[in-house]
């Protein structure tokens, strides 16, 4: 059982109360960026954070226990043999999520929502009960900055998207996935550059992160889709478009050849870290994701107007 | 004279007892109506609110579930009531927990005082409404609804169907012609109270209590009655989405709402503390008294509604993918794809992007790789040249280059050495420009310095695939602008066809072609063909080159064919 991998480091769950937006999220040694993630987070109004350490060995975990509105739980085990943390997040969000609205993200992971500049998460969560829409997709969007990686480094507290401000707009591809019938997307830079010659093996970048969660639901690899089913038909499949967020992905800054290292010697990511191994490759080859057909990221109405996500109904 | 509110509520209670004491202080009576399955407990904070205000009164309550009859009994009860306590009231305005006044109260109140007999309240025959949820509308009014739309939609369908079905209908009291509108108006006191003291009134409610949505057509269909003067709007801003659900207002639309100068609005998300704060304060000033004016309003919910409905033609997102042929366009806008004219023409991309003013691209769908105009690796939207992205979604590579370039029109080279998986996307394609100069592959073959047996086994390979990709455009299914002509028939006068394709592509409209591209050398171009045939091959599409008699313009010695007109 999952639930025995895990230990509890602070449990303020009690403060938690019905109406609550809750974040869920699995990290090991991110403490750098954990003050502008938690502070992001905070901004659009999400109430408390549920948050798995595997093993940090960096501080981050003494920094998010003495947090006020963080719940922390820790755990040695392995981050692969846990389905890459859905199976802990799963038995968390089994016990503490139900009848809530449950943002699933990762630290380097922000998410962006149709007027997320003028109204707060719970101005979403409120329309979606509405609307009866029970879950809200977020593609991964990779954000990269102009030159090499390591060229400009990360400072604690810094929002990072002042170093990693350019995305690309308009090379992502949509299949069906009829077996859990979501969108399964791949491209950007990481195809571009990295899977040039192997499109196929491009990281997934469809997610469903935010959710009104239920007890008989279940992420079924980290939050691509989910089950049942009917969670995962985010898209309208006659001409209409239905209201869509981005996750910003910090993953490209000057921490990420280390991390690179790191996660290879482990082994614990997807597909036997091949993903990172094409990394590793194609960064040591080729250190800059920019192109001239960059886009430098503006707000999310500019992302609205590139199509990368809609305001569908919501006005 | 004044006018007094009576508020629906069932939600975010302080924010109505914020707009209740609004009314009350500005001496306008309140009648509050709170539905039954709200707690007691927040019932009794809400008296106790408000239990300063002389003018404030809580009817009876009634459960009030959507598209019941306890929404109409609800406003029955708390209008008897506003008329009987509050005989200084002459328009009675019926708003929700979640309206928000715009304008001063002083400023609705001379506006109803220079209307002293008018009804606002929008009330439109069935034949005329095209907003009514689940398709129903006389239906509404002659068929039973003993099953709740939200909550047995499935048992609700079905006794619906039944009832078509056995075509049964109740009989309309006498007299009554059924009207549909906004729920929320404002009704004078002569009005209301003939209304509400009817002589027909307990068998009239008695057949409103089975009608399906009656809150959206009892007072609307009595006025008919009894008013002498209706004005069929509602003086409440009140819009709905596909689903009839209505349109939420947030803080960023307080500058949208101001302009709006209409009086009341819903709904208001009840955490827009700017809104709340800016229209509740009374220090407002405001400029001279304007008819309400929604329009802006009106459009940007309207632009939500095609939005979600039609969504943006020739875009595939994540929210977004529709089904084989419900794509509204399955790209985003015109493109023009050209077959054989640069193995024709010399230099033809360079030629026809001067004379088009258009991008011109290379053969996209090259096995070798992706030809970008000017040969760059990588094109609008970081699109990539590697040819196996493009091969591992061919589809997505070209919507996605469609829709990057919305506004400047993509013209490409395509040949049958080509990748043809796009043949039937591109046919079916309303934005499809396709032109094709059957059998100009051989050009290149005929000036290519190979073997003989090669060329032949590449010529009958290229006719093959030539041959399925002319058939798929000559299918009766086909949208796309199809052009054809053989090669013939072409380099016996290009300039026509040329001409007709840049008035097609049209950015610099009307303008005559005065210079043609260089045509290929074609002299001996017959007896290649000639060649082949006595090979055992049978070149086809070229149309008729007779051995000895090379075409006139083959020669291209002679300089640049201009045309004078």
């Amino acid at each position: 059982m999952k639930r025995r991998e895990l230990s509890s480091v602070v449990d303020r769950t009690r403060q938690v109360s019905q109406q609550d937006i809750l974040l869920f999220s699995t990290l090991r040694n991110e403490k750098t960026r954990l003050p502008f993630f938690l502070r992001y987070y905070r901004d659009l109004g999400v109430n408390h954070f549920l948050i798995v350490d595997n093993d940090s060995t960096d501080g981050g975990r003494e920094y998010l226990a003495d947090q006020p509105d963080v719940s922390l739980w820790t755990t040695r085990h392995s981050y692969k043999k846990s389905r890459f943390g859905a199976d802990w997040l799963n038995w968390l969000q089994l016990r503490y999520a139900h009848g809530h609205w449950s943002l699933t993200v990762d630290p380097d992971e922000f998410f962006v929502y149709p007027f997320c500049d003028t109204r707060p998460i719970r101005a979403l969560t409120d329309w979606l009960d509405a609307s009866s829409i029970k879950s809200f997709p977020a593609m991964l969007l990779d954000m990269y900055p102009k030159g090499p990686l390591d060229a400009q480094p990360y400072r604690e507290g810094q929002d990072p998207f002042e170093i990693a401000q350019y995305f690309d707009s308009g090379n992502y591809v949509f299949q069906r996935n009829s077996r859990y019938g979501n969108l399964w997307i791949q491209g950007g830079p990481r195809m571009r550059t990295f899977f040039a010659n192997a499109p196929k093996k491009a990281p997934a970048l469809n997610k469903i992160p935010l959710v009104k969660w239920h007890r008989s639901y279940a992420y079924v690899s980290s939050t691509h889709m989910l089950l049942p089913r009917g969670l995962n038909q985010v898209y309208d499949e006659w001409g209409g478009e239905k209201a869509s967020g981005v996750l910003l992905h910090a993953k490209f800054l000057d921490t990420f050849a280390a991390k690179a290292e790191e996660e290879m010697a482990r082994g614990q990511h997807y597909a036997a870290s091949a993903e990172y191994k094409a990394y590793k490759a194609g960064l040591e080859a080729q250190p800059d994701l920019w192109c001239k057909w960059s886009e430098k990221y503006i707000n999310w109405r500019q992302l609205e107007i590139l199509g990368l996500m809609s305001k569908g109904n919501w006005a | 004279m004044t006018v007094g509110f009576v508020m629906l509520c069932h939600t975010a209670l302080d924010r109505a007892a914020q707009v209740a004491r609004h009314w009350a202080e500005g001496d306008c009576p309140v009648v509050i109506h709170v539905d039954r399955r709200v707690a007691a407990a927040e019932f009794a904070n809400l008296q106790a609110e408000l239990s300063d205000l002389a003018n404030v009164r809580f009817s009876g309550r009634h459960a009030c579930e959507w598209g019941t009859w306890g929404i109409v009994a609800a406003s029955q009860e708390a209008a008897t009531l506003m008329l009987r306590d509050f005989p200084e009231v002459r328009h009675v305005y019926l708003a929700s927990g979640s309206c928000l006044p715009l304008r001063p109260i002083a400023e609705l109140r001379s506006y109803l005082d220079e209307r002293p007999k008018t009804d606002f309240i929008e009330s439109v025959t069935t034949e005329d409404v095209g907003w009514t949820i689940g398709g129903l509308s006389m239906e509404r009014f002659t068929l039973r609804f003993p099953f709740s739309w939200r909550k047995q939609r499935l048992f609700f369908d079905v006794y619906v169907w039944l009832q078509r079905k056995v075509g049964f209908a109740r009989k309309l009291p006498s007299g009554l012609v059924p009207h549909l509108g906004s729920q929320w108006w404002c009704l004078t006191r002569q009005t209301l109270s003939a209304i509400l003291d009817h002589p027909d009134r307990d068998r009239i409610d008695r057949y409103f209590q089975k009608v399906w949505i009656p809150d959206e057509s009892y007072f609307q269909t009595m006025v008919r009655q009894v008013s002498g003067a209706v004005e069929s709007r509602s003086l409440t801003l009140s819009k709905f989405d596909f689903q009839g659900k209505p349109h939420i207002f947030y803080d960023d639309h307080l500058q949208l709402l101001r302009r709006s100068d209409c009086f009341v609005a819903r709904k208001i998300w009840p955490h827009a503390d700017k809104i709340y704060a800016a229209f509740l304060s009374e220090d407002r000033g405001r400029q001279p008294a304007a008819e309400p004016n929604p329009g802006k309003i009106d459009r940007l919910f309207a632009k939500a509604v095609e939005r979600r409905t039609k969504g943006r033609p020739g875009l595939y997102m994540q929210s977004r993918f529709p089904n084989e042929d419900w794509e509204n366009g399955r790209t985003a806008g015109p493109y023009s794809v050209f077959s054989g004219f640069a193995d024709v023409f010399e230099n033809f991309e360079i030629w026809l992007s001067k004379a088009s003013g258009t991008r011109v691209h290379g053969h996209l769908f090259a096995k070798d790789r992706v030809h970008f105009a000017g040969g760059e690796g990588c094109y609008n939207g970081a699109l990539s040249d590697s040819v196996a992205i493009r091969d591992y979604n061919p589809k997505g590579f070209l919507t996605n280059l469609i829709w990057n370039t919305r506004g400047e029109q993509q013209c490409f080279q395509f040949g049958p050495e080509d990748d043809q998986s796009l043949a039937w996307f591109m046919a079916l394609d309303g934005n499809a420009q396709i032109s094709v100069i059957s059998g100009a592959w051989a050009v290149p073959l005929f000036h290519s310095n190979r073997n003989f047996g090669d060329i032949r086994r590449e010529a009958a390979q290229l006719q093959k695939v030539e041959q399925e990709f002319l058939s798929i455009l000559r299918s009766a299914h086909v949208k796309a602008r199809v052009r054809i002509w053989t090669l013939a028939d072409f380099v016996e006068n290009p300039m026509e066809p040329l001409q007709t394709i840049i008035d097609e592509i049209g950015p610099r409209q009307g303008r005559r072609l005065t210079e043609a591209p260089r045509l290929a050398d074609l002299s001996g171009f017959g007896q290649f063909l000639q060649n082949l045939r006595n090979q055992g091959m049978q070149p086809v599409l070229m149309g008729d080159f007779p051995v000895n008699d090379d075409p006139k313009p083959a020669n291209p010695r002679r300089g640049r064919p201009y045309l004078v007109k």
